[in-house]
């Protein structure tokens, strides 16, 4: 059970942004506009990065509803999500994309964690400074979305369907659920 | 210096903000609700709770912004603002706003940290869900606003003199994008 006083059976985030309508919209655009404005990294990309700080934050809502958005955002290539997820390093993504999520791993850390080498290596396997920016911003906002979830206890759903539902919302953008619609 | 070329030389996370100006827009109106809101919680609680957390993130430039911020909000009680850092357990602040603090630091561990047994002290002393709510929220903001600063390596200001007038102009006109737009305070 939550630990405030929530909608029952409305999972995670969306949870909590119907009992603070006010930060719930501000959370919800920047989402939108880190995971699906404009960027050179693929949407595809940047939702795995999303998925991959959750699970080093043992947030199982959102690495399961990112990891859903991501596999869908992949599509054929849909395996890499699991792959990542499993042993990042060994995974068959690029190897611009593994110095990405090192780096984004770091954050998850803290922020002092990443040091001038891993940027170097970044920008050696062709990542530019705005991809590095989003990266970390990205990382960063996984660190207080998965927070703002496990932290008030909101509800997990553990039915795999769920996810896969969500995660094909979630390909067409972030807006904040009304106390309609939910 | 920074790990990647802002185009600016502000210091802290204005240079980030002004570097991404899109996503720098949603954070600002987070932070403006976020701690500047006053019910419950008035402004220096909030403030209090985000210099906290900035100091267990070992966030120099939030630890010491938010923390000056505070500052003004009690009237210039520095004194107080450093008792909270060190032991907050000790500072003459009220049992409601320490059993806040205490969760804020569980939420910098981790959200599971959060325990049902803090959140029923925190009940005990007067903290209703609305105050239980924002100050998560605040904890887990920071926990990103600290990574975003230091995980780009930022520019913190060595001149501790900085800090009040920065401070200031954050009391004066609120969190936005103005803090990159308009004229750094000198």
């Amino acid at each position: 059970m939550a630990h405030i006083k929530v909608e029952e059976n409305i999972p995670g985030i969306r949870s909590l942004v119907l009992f603070r309508p006010e930060t719930g919209k501000s959370l919800y655009d920047l989402a939108q506009v880190l995971l699906r404005g404009p960027s050179s990294l693929p949407e595809a990309e940047r939702e795995l990065i999303a998925a991959y700080v959750s699970y080093r934050n043992d947030c199982m809502f959102c690495m399961k509803s990112h990891a859903a958005a991501a596999r869908c955002l992949y599509g054929a290539e849909e395996k890499l999500v699991d792959e990542v997820l499993n042993d990042m390093q060994q995974s068959n993504v690029s190897n611009k994309m593994k110095a990405l999520l090192h780096i984004a791993g770091k954050v998850q850390i803290l922020g002092k964690e990443v040091r001038l080498e891993d940027i170097i290596a970044a920008r050696s396997l062709g990542a530019d400074d705005k991809e590095i920016h989003d990266t970390v911003l990205i990382a960063a906002s996984f660190s207080m979305f998965n927070r703002y979830v496990d932290g008030l206890a909101s509800f997990t759903p553990t039915d795999a369907t769920v996810y896969e539902e969500m995660g094909k919302r979630m390909v067409n953008g972030y807006l904040p659920p009304s106390s309609e619609q939910s | 210096m920074p790990h990647i070329n802002f185009n600016n030389d502000f210091p802290g996370i204005r240079s980030a903000m002004a570097y991404s100006p899109e996503t720098a827009a949603p954070m600002g109106v987070l932070a403006e609700i976020l701690l500047r809101s006053n019910d419950g919680l008035t402004p220096a609680d909030r403030e209090l709770i985000g210099m906290y957390v900035s100091y267990l993130n070992d966030c120099f430039y939030c630890n010491h912004s938010h923390g000056e911020i505070a500052c003004i909000y009690l009237g210039g009680d520095r004194e107080l603002v450093e008792q909270v850092r060190k032991d907050y357990s000790k500072a003459p602040i009220s049992d409601k706003l320490k059993s806040l603090l205490a969760i804020a630091a569980k939420v910098q561990k981790g959200g599971k940290f959060v325990t049902v047994e803090d959140v029923a002290k925190a009940k005990e002393n007067g903290a209703d869900d609305k105050d239980i709510h924002d100050t998560v929220l605040i904890a887990a903001a920071f926990c990103m606003f600290n990574r975003y600063v230091d995980g780009l390596a930022t520019i913190t200001p060595t001149d501790m003199d900085s800090y009040p007038l920065r401070a200031k102009q954050i009391v004066d006109n609120g969190y936005g994008n103005h803090v990159f737009t308009n004229k750094q305070p000198t």
